[in-house]
């Protein structure tokens, strides 16, 4: 049927064909985004002095995740999968906020690079080991989730450290106009800034080449290898991002790797990204943090025990996921 | 056999590898003593029988999780949300000390609460296809959360490990034998056993394998995945049971660290994390050389943070090595 509707399309309109085209590329994405909007509706609803502000906060709290999201993404769209992201969040979060503290605001532009190369070296380890073992990259990683968080708790046994001034106004306040958060323009220009020349790159295309067939893309000159560990090197680079993130938007670093390694996966699945890798983008994911974060809103705001909120992550990820498997099965059947 | 085992096995490469690929319990043993040895070397007169006794009683939890992350990883799957369970278990029983029903209710009531998730992540893994990486995950959140609800419920009840729970998880039969062996043993036997002799060990390696054939073979891969989800958490019930016995706390993140060591355990004990190959043995040795060497880098007097680095240092090492040996060519 949707077959014949499309053919007849393409009789009267290019464009609608264009249009439809793209909703059903997009329709998970699209879905997601609705889901936003009635959460955000719902928000606003229970809760009537929900504004600007309460948006500057929610971006403000979506960041570390955001980008953390980003960084499994990337990993997963290659095939792999890394359990170390929350442990090197909170080694780069650690090494910039003692390297930053007290100091002047030059120095802290040098901790920033200096903290974005450690990511990529961090990210660099983990891919060598992941390719040149050939261990399992759920075992190498997590494994070294252990390693990176050993070094976050000699780095700075306990929580402390600062921020220089400048990063922690990128995380809080508006952005032009008081509905749209700061911290969310800067995760997007950031985020943007280093996704956009990488998915147009060769390499960003071997990512998705290599997640979904590996032997394909062996044969057709892809140098799965090097590609996988590209792919952990831009997770490491992402990773330390969210790690400044955190610094930014608390002020201090934290030695204790936070929730987001589990969560970032949950993210990237429910922004439809295949965790057999080779499909997905990185709107989705971020769309679905967003989602996860004011499904937590929403039940505060109804004075629900927020420990509910955790359990109705779980039962939507696994709802989502259901369903999306459901489809799955049924279109095989077909 | 005995006669490949002769003079030229050992002298070319090759036929050591073919060793370890048949036989990967002769070096996992290997690496175990190695590791005793070096125990004693830093710090000479340690290794007694009490020791051994400690070892055992610190290893009696993990192996049982091991056991767990076994039967998922034989099929091809892997349960993290053993962490949640097994936490959830311990805690959920602390919190009956007080009541009429006392410990006994909490145990029955925990261990059917963790037969609920497992029987729901089967669900999920066996007919709706989730992969059963993010089933798991989503039913540990789903666990966590709950546990914490429940622990806000009964917070001026008040909890405690009850006695009975300490002295099987941290108690031992003229200071040597752990009583949580009463429990490891039975289990332990029935793993194997059940592996090994009867046709649902071999349909857990036939859909593993090969689930294609498998089910064109006539099995039904749905009802064995969701029995060996609801077995995989009713074993991480028990273990949380020991593992709360043992520390003598009960919190809902108690087994949270033990997720990593369970996954490590069988993978350094030759289970294949894609399915069809392995068994339990290797992965009880693999749980008893993890806890070995957590007592060795305690004993050499390094802090937890170096601790941590090494210990997820070596993981990373005896897995390499360990697919490097086995693997083909």
């Amino acid at each position: 049927m949707t077959a014949a509707a499309a053919s007849a399309g393409t009789g009267s309109s290019g464009l609608a064909t264009a249009l439809r085209g793209a909703l059903r590329k997009n329709a998970w994405n699209i879905g997601l985004l609705g889901l936003l909007a009635g959460l955000l509706l719902f928000a606003k609803l229970v809760q009537p002095t929900y504004g600007p502000i309460s948006i500057q906060g929610l971006g403000t709290s979506v960041m570390p995740l955001t980008i953390a999201a980003v960084a499994q993404t990337i990993v997963v769209i290659a095939g792999g999968i890394d359990f170390s992201i929350g442990s090197m969040m909170a080694l780069t979060s650690v090494v910039a906020a003692t390297a930053m503290y007290k100091q002047p605001e030059s120095v802290s532009y040098a901790v920033v690079i200096g903290v974005l190369a450690l990511g990529l070296l961090l990210g660099a380890v983990n891919g060598f080991l992941v390719v040149t073992t050939k261990v399992p990259d759920i075992v190498v990683t997590l494994a070294m989730s252990f390693v990176w968080a050993g070094f976050a708790l000699i780095v700075r046994p306990a929580p402390g450290g600062g921020a220089a001034p400048w990063l922690m106004n990128l995380a809080v306040g508006p952005f032009l106009i008081e509905w749209i958060p700061q911290a969310t323009v800067a995760s997007l220009i950031v985020i943007a800034a280093v996704w956009i020349p990488l998915r147009r790159s060769r390499l960003g295309l071997s990512f998705y080449a290599v997640g979904s067939n590996r032997l394909a893309a062996f044969r057709s000159g892809v140098n799965v290898g090097r590609t996988k560990w590209a792919s952990y090197v831009f997770g490491g680079l992402f990773a330390a991002l969210g790690g400044l993130a955190l610094t930014a938007s608390t002020g201090i670093g934290t030695p204790v790797p936070g929730p987001y390694t589990l969560e970032a996966v949950a993210a990237v699945v429910l922004g439809g990204v295949s965790l057999a890798g080779g499909r997905g983008g990185i709107v989705g994911p971020i769309i679905a943090v967003v989602v996860l974060q004011l499904v937590r809103t929403d039940m505060t705001f109804m004075s629900i025990d927020t420990n509910l909120a955790i359990v109705a992550q779980g039962v939507i990820l696994i709802g989502v996921v259901m369903v999306g498997s459901l489809l799955e099965i049924r279109r095989a059947a077909r | 056999m005995t006669a490949a085992t002769g003079r030229p096995r050992w002298q070319s490469a090759a036929g050591w590898r073919a060793m370890f690929r048949e036989q990967p319990l002769v070096p996992l043993t290997g690496i175990l003593v190695v590791l005793i040895l070096v125990t004693e070397l830093v710090d000479p007169g340690i290794v007694t029988v009490e020791w051994a006794g400690v070892i055992m009683k610190t290893a009696v939890p993990l192996a049982i999780l091991a056991g767990c992350q076994t039967l998922a990883m034989l099929t091809g799957g892997i349960d993290l949300s053993v962490g949640a369970v097994a936490s959830m278990t311990g805690f959920v029983t602390a919190t009956f000390v007080h009541s009429p029903g006392g410990w006994v209710e909490g145990i029955a009531i925990s261990l059917v609460a963790a037969a609920l998730a497992g029987l729901v992540t089967g669900v999920g893994v066996g007919v709706f296809r989730v992969q059963p990486l993010i089933m798991t995950l989503g039913i540990s959140f789903v666990v966590l959360g709950l546990a914490n609800v429940w622990q806000l419920q009964n917070v001026q009840t008040g909890s405690g490990v009850p006695l009975e729970l300490r002295t099987l998880g941290s108690g031992a039969l003229f200071e040597i034998f752990p009583y949580s062996l009463v429990v490891f043993v039975p289990v332990a036997a029935l793993l194997l056993v059940g592996l090994k002799r009867t046709g649902y060990g071999r349909l857990l390696y036939a859909i593993g394998d090969n689930p294609v054939a498998a089910r064109l073979s006539g099995a039904r891969s749905w009802q064995v995945i969701i029995v060996l989800y609801t077995i995989s958490a009713v074993l991480a019930g028990i273990a949380g049971l020991l593992l709360s016995g043992y520390a003598n706390t009960a919190s809902v993140s108690l087994a949270d660290s033990s997720v990593l060591p369970s996954i490590a355990s069988v993978v350094i004990g030759g289970t294949s994390i894609m399915g069809g190959r392995g068994g339990y043995t290797g992965s009880i040795v693999g749980a008893l050389i993890l806890t070995v060497l957590a007592a060795l880098l305690i004993v050499m007097g390094l802090p937890e943070p170096s601790r941590q680095i090494v210990f997820g240092v070596i993981i990373v090492v005896m897995a390499a090595a360990y697919t490097r040996v086995t693997s083909e060519g």
